[in-house]
């Protein structure tokens, strides 16, 4: 009746993972109780959870991003803080079965559940904005997809309370995660979770290159798009062609988990190196899917806080889509040490180097458009210059990795785990820091402490050289990755540095949530109510803060690379706006539940095919289905906004932009 | 732009420019498929992962038995006529749709998932005997392989034998509207991916297996 699920699922016996969950599952619970008694229920249900308003689904990915990182960073502390004691004759605090899991759900949290969402939520609240427009191409499937990477992440957190997680690392290499040799539910949990965000991110791959590709404000031609939206076109075609591959690899490993083929075991002429060349054919791919928007993040910041546009843009367009391509010629890289052989690996090993050269052109571009120009030193341009000093030394660690003989020496070792989180934290994390500040006032109307941002900043980036750079020294001297124990105890100075590293780290996430309910409790003091709070160059900040379900009244007519910037300072000479268009109806899309209940049965449907409870995977499945044909039958999926709300909403709108142009005006 | 054009769709709102983009939001009825041929694509990748695997394996038969010894070309042939003439008399439902014909639009569509079902008894015919033969799945990383890339194509048939279903029922409650042409028009899209992967599949599972 109930599968492999029993009693001994839960970890009674742990007092670890029992606390943590008790503890998560009580605040969860207070937190829903303390919505209800104020009645936000009604609000979140309508404005959010149902909505198909991209800058609220965008919102939305942020949270879980936000929230996850938590979760992640929690797993982080753990491990630092169990290599620092574990050295010599002490075995730490962690037994090496849970330490395991622990590193799985690490990098598999950090990955999935906190870098994509925080990317992939940018996009959503940016992109349509910046092209001028109303929305994505595909409003509610943009919703589904939101919810799906939600159920996604359910599920790996489910796995802390109910059963365990997988101990094979964040990418569960066979043979170690076939059946025979992990033959608990750990492996499906994470198979699972990734195959139902997996779908989520595939949709959404699809809906923004649909929607930069073919739904733009008028006049707004390829090379008129900002950066970011540039950025974002390259990353979900990266998306559309390679998270198919991700799906096959992980539906072959679960062919012959739960069927008994194949594919990567050690018999039947099962091939287990096939299952790294495909996961790599994805998983390189991916990390750009990750940096490129951040790269486009910063360029957003770099143009406006130089007060100067972008230096070299046509280059920056060159150089992202140079990348897009090579990405997929690189996935060797990964496993030199497979044996292909010194040509093969001499080309990949050149291509890895290549695609070094597009980014050093990006890196030059920011620099020159800081040169000359009246730079801000705003919270979002500490980041830019953070990365550029971090992101240049770990992209030559990478260079010293491509390098198929030094890769053979420091493969696998501590040296590795420096080397990607040096470009991970210092590329893609401190983009989103960049952009999260950057972009707040126009999600909330409000700005976000200034001084707590830059103390956010400094415990990142001085964390961040003290946790990782030890682990550059000890990968030299041979320090193997995800080791539970440490034999040599000349290595412990270096831990406790990293661990130091480490705790400061944490000193700067708590800071982002007190800063963020500071900020909040004190809004009054930084309302934005200009739309323009950064004297910004693109579309965005061309609407109101936080702007209107139908982001803009009349779709801009753009002309020119900086869209919103030209017409400013035309309306700064002339000190008037153009003139008032004729305002029309709009048509938008309505909220639906479709997405929440989709996740609800894609949830059931994975936590049964984890536990092996058939009939409730096929009751998932059906349930699924008939959401499906419900939904398809709606025959309303559109209202109208009438155009005498349209023309007060605008007026009131030009009036405040008249105000602001004109105080502008008189101080230049 | 002929009246045909304009009753499936094409002419609904917004700019018909399929170009650069100069002139503003592109219409629905170019977006949705437009969508839609980014996840056919996508789908295209999935089945090149597949026989990538498939290629990577073909030789991995675990002293088991071979390709040579197991397909029919004879059964893979009635098969591939089958597909075959299900795209093109799904081709003759979306003409049919366009003129707003019903009981041809109905006729055609059930012929075509008629063909399509028995595509797909074949299939499972073929996997039925090669079990019965001492060749499932589980028996090498080759049959593994084959089961997988040949299945796979086969869940996409029965999910677009559901959506056959499902658009059959939709046109004839709710008749040729504007939605509804561009979901027919997505399930063509489909149907054809389906046979281009097909063909695929006979020429480099069958075709090449079955050399001497």
């Amino acid at each position: 009746m109930l599968g492999k699920l029993s009693w001994d699922a839960i970890p009674f016996h742990e007092p670890i993972p029992l606390i943590t969950s008790l503890v998560v599952v009580l605040a969860g619970a207070a937190v829903a109780i303390w919505v209800w008694r104020k009645g936000w229920w009604p609000y979140l249900w309508h404005e959010y959870i149902t909505s198909t308003d991209h800058k609220k689904i965008g919102i939305m990915y942020i949270a879980l991003g936000l929230l996850m990182l938590v979760r992640g960073f929690a797993d982080a502390i753990m491990m630092r803080a169990q290599q620092s004691m574990a050295i010599g004759a002490s075995q730490g605090y962690l037994p090496p079965e849970h330490y395991n899991q622990i590193f799985s759900a690490h990098g598999t949290i950090m990955i999935f559940f906190v870098a994509m969402p925080l990317v992939i939520g940018f996009m959503n609240f940016v992109v349509p904005l910046q092209l001028g427009v109303r929305d994505v191409a595909f409003p509610t499937m943009n919703n589904v997809s939101f919810w799906l990477t939600g159920s996604g992440a359910l599920l790996i957190n489910i796995s802390l309370v109910v059963g365990e997680f997988a101990r094979t690392g964040w990418l569960g290499f066979p043979p170690l995660s076939e059946k025979e040799f992990s033959p608990g539910v750990g492996v499906d949990y994470y198979l699972v979770a990734l195959q139902i965000s997996g779908v989520g991110t595939l949709l959404t791959g699809v809906n923004f290159v649909t929607t930069i590709l073919k739904i733009r404000a008028p006049g707004m031609s390829y090379l008129r798009m900002p950066v970011f939206c540039w950025t974002s076109l390259a990353s979900n075609l990266l998306i559309i062609a390679a998270f198919p591959v991700l799906t096959v690899t992980l539906g072959l490993l679960m062919l012959d988990r739960y069927l008994d083929f194949h594919f990567f075991t050690n018999d039947g002429g099962g091939n287990s190196m096939l299952y790294m060349n495909l996961i790599w054919v994805w998983g390189h791919p991916e990390v750009y899917i990750l940096i490129l928007p951040a790269f486009g993040i910063f360029s957003e910041v770099a143009a406006t806080f130089s007060g100067k546009p972008l230096f070299g843009y046509r280059s920056m367009v060159f150089a992202t889509m140079f990348i897009c391509i090579v990405s997929f010629m690189v996935w060797l890289h990964h496993f030199f040490t497979m044996g292909a052989g010194a040509n093969i690996n001499a080309i990949f090993g050149i291509a890895s180097m290549i695609i070094g050269i597009p980014t050093g052109v990006k890196i030059y571009n920011w620099l020159f458009t800081m040169y000359g120009g009246r730079v801000r030193f705003t919270v979002p341009m500490h980041y830019l210059i953070g990365f550029m000093l971090t992101f240049i030394l770990g992209g030559l660690t990478g260079v010293l990795l491509a390098i198929p003989p030094v890769d053979f020496v420091v493969h696998n070792t501590l040296f590795l785990v420096a080397h990607f989180h040096h470009v991970i934290i210092g590329g893609v994390v401190f983009g989103v820091m960049a952009g999260y500040t950057y972009w707040f006032p126009k999600a909330f109307g409000f700005t976000l402490h200034e001084g707590l941002g830059k103390a956010i900043f400094w415990c990142w980036f001085i964390g961040f050289h003290l946790a990782f750079m030890p682990l550059y020294v000890l990968g030299f001297w041979g320090a193997t990755r995800r080791m539970q124990h440490i034999p040599d105890p000349t290595w412990a100075p270096w831990l406790n540095v990293a661990l130091v590293g480490a705790v400061i780290i944490g000193v700067g996430i708590v800071l982002t949530v007190v800063q963020l309910l500071y900020s909040i409790k004190t809004r009054d003091q930084r309302m934005d109510v200009t739309g323009d709070p950064w004297d910004g160059r693109t579309l965005e900040w061309l609407t109101l803060s936080p702007p209107p379900h139908y982001n803009f009244a009349v779709l801009p007519d753009v002309h020119g690379e900086e869209a919103y910037w030209t017409r400013k300072q035309t309306a700064i000479k002339q000190d008037a706006l153009i003139k008032e268009p004729d305002y029309q109806p709009i048509e938008m899309p309505l909220g639906t539940p479709v997405g929440v209940i989709c996740a609800f049965f894609a949830s059931v449907c994975g936590f049964a095919i984890i536990w092996h409870i058939w009939w409730l995977a096929i009751l998932g499945l059906i349930g699924a289905f008939a959401v499906f044909v419900w939904y398809a039958w709606q025959d309303e999926h559109e209202h109208i906004i009438p155009v005498e709300e349209v023309r007060k909403n605008a007026r009131e709108r030009r009036r405040i932009r008249m105000e602001h142009l004109h105080t502008l005006s008189q101080s230049t | 732009m002929t009246t045909e054009a304009a009753t499936i769709g094409l002419t609904h709102g917004g700019s018909e420019d399929t170009g650069l983009g100069h002139r503003g939001p592109e219409s629905k009825s170019i977006v949705v498929p437009y969508g839609f041929w980014l996840f056919v694509l996508s789908d295209m990748v999935l089945f090149s992962a597949l026989f990538a695997t498939y290629a990577a394996l073909s030789n991995a038969t675990d002293g088991g038995p071979t390709s040579n010894q197991l397909f029919d070309r004879n059964l893979v042939a009635i098969e591939t006529i089958a597909l075959l003439m299900s795209s093109f008399v799904c081709g003759l439902a979306m003409i049919t749709a366009k003129r707003k014909n019903m009981a041809w639009t109905q006729i055609w569509l059930l012929v075509t998932g008629l063909l399509g079902a028995v595509f797909l008894f074949i299939e499972l015919y073929e996997f039925a005997k090669m079990i019965g033969e001492g060749a499932p799945p589980q028996r090498s990383a080759f049959l593994s392989a084959f089961f997988t890339l040949v299945g796979c194509h086969g869940a996409h048939v029965t999910a677009g034998l559901l959506w056959i279903g499902t658009m059959m029922a939709q046109i004839w409650a709710k008749g040729f509207q504007e939605h509804i042409m561009r979901r027919l028009l997505c399930l063509s899209v489909f149907w054809h991916a389906l046979d281009i992967i097909w063909v695929a599949i006979f020429t480099i599972v069958y075709l090449i297996g079955t050399l001497p």
